[in-house]
């Protein structure tokens, strides 16, 4: 809309096809009245459309005024199948798309490109003739359509806005993911609306809810049967729809073919996303990484000629970078190569007071001449990648970080040189890394503290790199990627064999080494085999398992940054327990020979490695030999670590337990939460799992590779000081951070009205008092506009004490631990 | 079977880590170990300084005692601020409650040596039998704290409150349908089970579990004479078998519930009107110098 605007501005000749009867189908289909946020805030719009933070009513309002003054042509109804080059055949221009299909060998289908003009098939068959295409389609893609014979008729549905607005209908919702469910619960949930709500499941009914509604999250599917056993609704296990006509729909159930009345179907099937359509019009991805983005030239222009790809397709999911690049795009179609981006004031910002005093196009050219990862980078992608990232100056012995201090970005050294201290009581041993070369990345990849010292060994500037916007350009440009991974395994090698090792020294190592990811629950030692590879842990975590007496004892957890499988090189024994991936990890697999070799030529490092071994030997020899009289606890103890890591203690950094034997239930901890918060509690001490009297509240475990930071549009949730996983005040309160979080410790809600003083509830009653007001209350006492926003357990970041709820709970039933801490089998026991 | 090189994260910043202990246990009994000696040097000041013209309220000992005892019974009464009162800073409800437990105790030293063992119908003695009672009823909830919140993990198997409530739901509907074919006079005395919800009953009746005319445990005597074959009303008879160990799950759940707070409705009342006896104590005694 943006770019047809500037068209319509310049006068260029345009269409804007539309797939609906409206406009900016993404904002129309928000729930009614949501607050649409215009972040990022510094950056300036740049767009013949006005964008501001608002309501979806007002913005929506705005766009559609502005586009009839602009006499932008837009064309309604408008659903393109097809884009075609109409030109000669580009020579050597072939389009391989690599279809996988499922136990079968890929599928390659290749296609010629043809020049432009491009001739665009729409699904009425109509068809477009057009010199360039700007594909700004978004990542949603299309519903999954139903297929049964009458699927096409105008009251098939694939989604619902509003369920208020349907009253007295018999509905059918097809598919139980959490789309499905949600409309259907919308729909049933007031008698007075008496509607008829049915949905459709094709698994089978089973009592466990993970079974039979294995797409949906648990609390929605739990509420659904209930809504379904309360009578509101009816779920129809084992269904599918057979025939639809005017007024009736066929099923076809375990018990044969069932008619019944129906007025709507919705159906929720899931949806495929665009990306085969693009490959079909000749546009190629960086990789075949699911989150690959097209390969784009620096204006945006695809690898077909003449097509060009921004907003979220290109990998900039907000409004407003969509918006200024539809602008910018067609600057650029029209010839105006001067324009400088709307980042630039951003940018001068960034490198302003830096030594040099150059311009931003030196310093993005110095950049890139002198930083090995990022010499594969577009000017565009560089300028995007910035605005992520800082630029930082060191004198000479300046420290850049302290070993244990957190931090998640990646450095790379633009001029200068830094050192790492290795020895943490020797600041003379250092390792120095030279300019162009990267650091930090440890951090990166596991999420977890600064694992040494750095140094600047002389004036030094550095590019700090925020995690997403590295992990964005590993995604983006496998050359960086493929650097960064080579830089960090050997590191983390040396750095964990440490013994005054060189990087010659592993070289032969790291030429057999294997990545690997490997899914939860699966073995990659097996206790009695006569395995000699080493593995190391770069993300996720295992879990140590001996069998002792028949049963599997939990032995230790390993976190990420471990190594484990060097026991048998040594001893040249069989594997003496079994270690599985307690989460999805990722491991590089060293070959035993290889090392041994290295482990001969350093007896320092065969030494440390000895040493090591024999801690671990005592502590097997401690579990067998208490075996008899402690195996009850044992036992129960291994049940329990099971169970912890059943519930995510295996990614988690610091989580919150309650211990059942000491807890009275005064709620004390979530009272405790709500007051040190805005009055809103991020924990419920009741749900949850039991174990052994061990409670798993719900409560958020801080993740070491946190789900909910894998899709935040404006990159507001971070990985704080002391490890903690928040949302700063950036939030739009899109609820993808809520929806990804598999363990439910994300809400969605207000900040309630300010509370009345704890003194005035004691002896005047005013207010609802300490803890969480009731919803009515806040309701009731609320001023203005409601913004719903994601709130989350910070840890009591910026709190003096630490987190309240535990310095709350009075019987000290509340602790806060550390899964490699707690999770010991030592701990355990002593503890028993 | 790892070494762990890069965890040593854990050690450092802001240390959070809590230890796993109760209350009573804290910091390795620290509070019992103080009120203990604050116990001693009181006993020992009482029987080693002799007093004319014998050990009372009004000599300096007397004072001395009393002025620790009131200052004592202030601050203990201040838990109720501090628990709510979420503030920034190191403390810990859990050193307080700990705190709030041994040197409560040892105002029955404190207290007992500052009456002098004289103690009448008046004002003062209500002051002190006030404070016994906060005292017992405080002991009670030590008792009932360190006891109940196990046997109520036990009796909850896991589950929560609420899904306890449900389960009951589940077993309802299914009791409902169960007894349709059933005949006028036993669908009714399922009906009358199944208006018997488990929060009907009042205080005195959770906290005791008892329930007299329980409708469930008389709807499952009725069907003791069916005949075997009628097969409707077995069934019927097994569901609510079902329903009877859920309620009563659920009834145990209230009762110890209760139990936990119940104590409180004696300790938290009882302090006030300690706080109040107590003021008057110290105006009279200052007013009839």
């Amino acid at each position: 809309m943006s770019a047809a605007g500037r068209a319509a501005a310049l006068g260029i000749p345009h269409v804007l096809l539309e797939k609906t009867d409206h406009l900016s189908d993404t904002i129309y289909k928000y729930q009614k009245g949501k607050h649409v946020m215009a972040t990022p805030n510094q950056l300036i719009l740049r767009s013949d459309h006005e964008f501001d933070a608002g309501k979806r009513e007002q913005i929506l309002e705005k766009w559609v005024g502005r586009t009839d003054e602009l006499k932008i042509n837009v064309k309604y109804n408008a659903e393109v199948k097809a884009i075609r080059g109409t030109g000669p055949a580009i020579p050597g221009s072939v389009q391989k798309i690599v279809m996988r299909r499922r136990g079968k060998p890929d599928e390659v289908q290749e296609i010629q490109r043809h020049e432009p003009p491009y001739e665009i098939e729409l699904t009425s068959g109509e068809t477009i003739i057009a010199e360039t295409v700007i594909l700004a389609i978004g990542t949603q893609g299309n519903p999954t359509l139903v297929t049964a014979p009458g699927g096409d008729l105008p009251h098939v549905t694939y989604q619902l806005d509003d369920p208020t607005e349907v009253l007295d209908e018999h509905i059918v919702v097809v598919g139980v993911g959490d789309a499905g469910i949600e409309n259907a619960r919308g729909l049933a949930e007031d008698p007075a609306q008496r509607n008829v709500v049915s949905i459709l499941n094709r698994k089978p009914k089973s009592t466990n809810v993970r079974e039979s509604f294995a797409n949906a999250k648990e609390p929605n599917a739990k509420a659904l049967i209930e809504d379904d056993a309360e009578g509101k609704l009816t779920i129809r296990y084992e269904s599918e729809i057979k025939q639809v006509e005017e007024g009736w729909v066929t099923l076809s159930t375990r018990d044969g073919e069932e008619r019944i009345k129906c007025d709507r179907v919705i159906a929720r099937i899931g949806s495929a996303p665009p990306r085969t359509f693009v490959e079909q019009c000749g546009i190629e991805f960086t990789s075949d990484d699911r989150q690959a983005y097209p390969t784009l030239s620096p204006v945006f222009e695809s690898t077909a000629p003449g097509i060009f790809v921004i907003g979220a397709l290109a990998g900039y999911p907000l409004i407003k970078h969509c918006m200024n690049q539809g602008y910018d795009v067609v600057e650029f179609i029209n010839g105006n190569t001067e324009l400088k981006p709307a980042d630039e004031p951003l940018l001068v910002e960034t490198f302003a007071g830096l030594p040099h005093n150059k311009s931003v196009e030196d310093w993005l050219a110095h950049l890139k001449a002198n930083v090995s990862i990022l010499h594969d980078m577009s000017t565009l992608q560089l300028r995007e990648f910035m605005l992520d990232s800082d630029m930082r100056a060191y004198a000479a012995g300046e420290t850049i970080f302290e070993k244990s201090a957190p931090g998640s970005s990646l450095f790379a050294i633009v001029e200068g040189s830094v050192s790492v201290r290795i020895d943490k009581n020797d600041p003379t041993k250092t390792v120095t890394i030279p300019q162009g070369s990267i650091f930090g990345e440890v951090g990166l990849i596991s999420g977890r503290r600064r694992s040494a010292t750095v140094v600047a060994a002389e004036q030094t500037i550095c590019v700090e790199i925020s995690r997403n916007a590295a992990l964005k350009l590993m995604s983006q440009v496998p050359p960086a990627k493929r650097e960064i991974e080579r830089i960090s395994t050997e590191r983390q090698l040396l750095q964990m064999f440490g013994s005054g090792l060189t990087a010659e020294d592993l070289s032969e190592v790291m030429a057999t080494a294997k990545f690997k990811t490997i899914p939860a629950g699966t073995e990659i030692i097996t206790e009695g085999d006569r395995g000699k590879n080493i593995f190391v842990i770069r993300s996720g975590s295992m879990t140590v398992e001996k069998n002792i007496g028949g049963k599997p004892v939990f032995l230790s957890y390993l976190p990420a940054g471990s190594y484990v499988g060097e026991m048998a090189l040594i001893d040249d024994l069989p594997r003496s327990a079994t270690v599985r991936a307690a989460i999805k990890s990722d491991v590089i697999e060293l070959d035993g020979e290889a090392f041994q070799r290295v482990l001969q030529a350093k007896p320092a490092l065969f030494a440390s490695a000895r040493k090591e071994m024999e801690v671990r030997r005592r502590t097997n020899e401690m579990i067998e030999s208490r075996k008899e009289n402690f195996s009850t606890i044992v036992q129960l103890y291994s049940e329990q670590a099971d169970f912890l890591v059943s519930q995510g203690i295996g990614e988690a950094t610091d989580v919150l337990l309650i211990d059942e034997t000491l807890c009275v239930g005064c709620d004390n901890c979530e009272k405790a939460c709500a007051d040190s918060h805005d009055g809103l509690s991020r924990l419920d001490r009741e749900a949850g799992l039991t174990f052994a009297h061990l409670h798993v509240p719900t409560s958020c475990r801080h993740c070491e590779h946190p789900h909910c930071m894998a899709d935040c549009p404006p990159n507001a949730l971070h990985r704080g000081p002391d490890g903690e996983v928040s949302i700063d005040e950036t939030c739009i309160g899109c609820g993808n951070c809520q929806r990804n979080c598999p363990y439910g410790v994300i809400r969605m809600d207000a900040r309630p009205p300010k509370k009345p003083s704890l003194l005035a509830w004691m002896f005047l009653g005013k207010g609802p008092g300490p803890g969480e007001a009731s919803k009515l209350w806040r309701k009731k006492n609320s001023q203005g506009d409601q913004v719903k926003k994601a709130i989350k357990c910070d840890m009591c970041t910026g709190i003096e004490g630490g987190p309240s709820c535990v310095r709350a709970c009075p019987t000290g039933a509340a602790i806060r631990v550390s899964p490699d801490v707690f999770l010991s089998v030592t701990n355990m026991v002593d503890e028993g | 079977m790892a070494t762990n090189l890069s965890s040593g994260a854990l050690q450092a910043g802001r240390e959070f880590r809590t230890d796993h202990e109760s209350f009573l246990q804290h910091r390795s009994f620290r509070w019992l170990k103080l009120s203990s000696l604050l116990m001693l040097v009181c006993i020992a000041a009482y029987f080693l300084i002799d007093v004319e013209p014998r050990p009372n309220g009004g000599t300096w000992v007397g004072y001395t005692l009393g002025t620790i005892g009131a200052g004592l019974i202030v601050w203990l009464s201040l838990l109720g601020f501090r628990k709510r009162a979420i503030t920034e800073g190191g403390w810990s409800l859990k050193a307080w409650t700990s705190a709030h437990v041994y040197l409560g105790l040892s105002l029955i030293v404190i207290a007992t040596l500052h009456t002098g063992f004289q103690l009448g119908w008046n004002v003062h003695t209500l002051a002190y039998a006030l404070m016994m009672l906060v005292i017992v009823s405080g002991i009670v909830g030590i008792w009932f704290y360190s006891t109940i919140p196990a046997e109520l993990s036990l009796n909850r198997r896991e589950m929560t409150q609420r899904q306890m409530l449900e389960g009951l739901k589940a077993l309802d509907r299914q009791l409902n349908e169960a007894a349709q074919p059933l005949p006028r006079d036993q669908a009714d005395t399922v009906l009358a089970a199944l208006g018997d919800s488990p929060f009907s009953a009042g205080f005195w009746r959770r906290t005791f579990n008892y329930y007299p005319g329980c409708k469930t445990t008389r709807a499952i005597a009725v069907f003791d004479d069916v005949p075997a074959s009628d097969k409707d009303a077995k069934r019927v008879q097994r569901l609510l078998m079902r329903r009877k160990g859920q309620l009563e799950r659920i009834r145990r759940h209230m009762k110890l519930k209760a139990l936990l707070e119940s104590w409180l409705f004696v300790h938290v009342p009882a302090t006030l009107a300690l706080i109040a006896a107590l003021a008057a104590h110290i105006v009279s005694v200052f007013f009839y110098w």
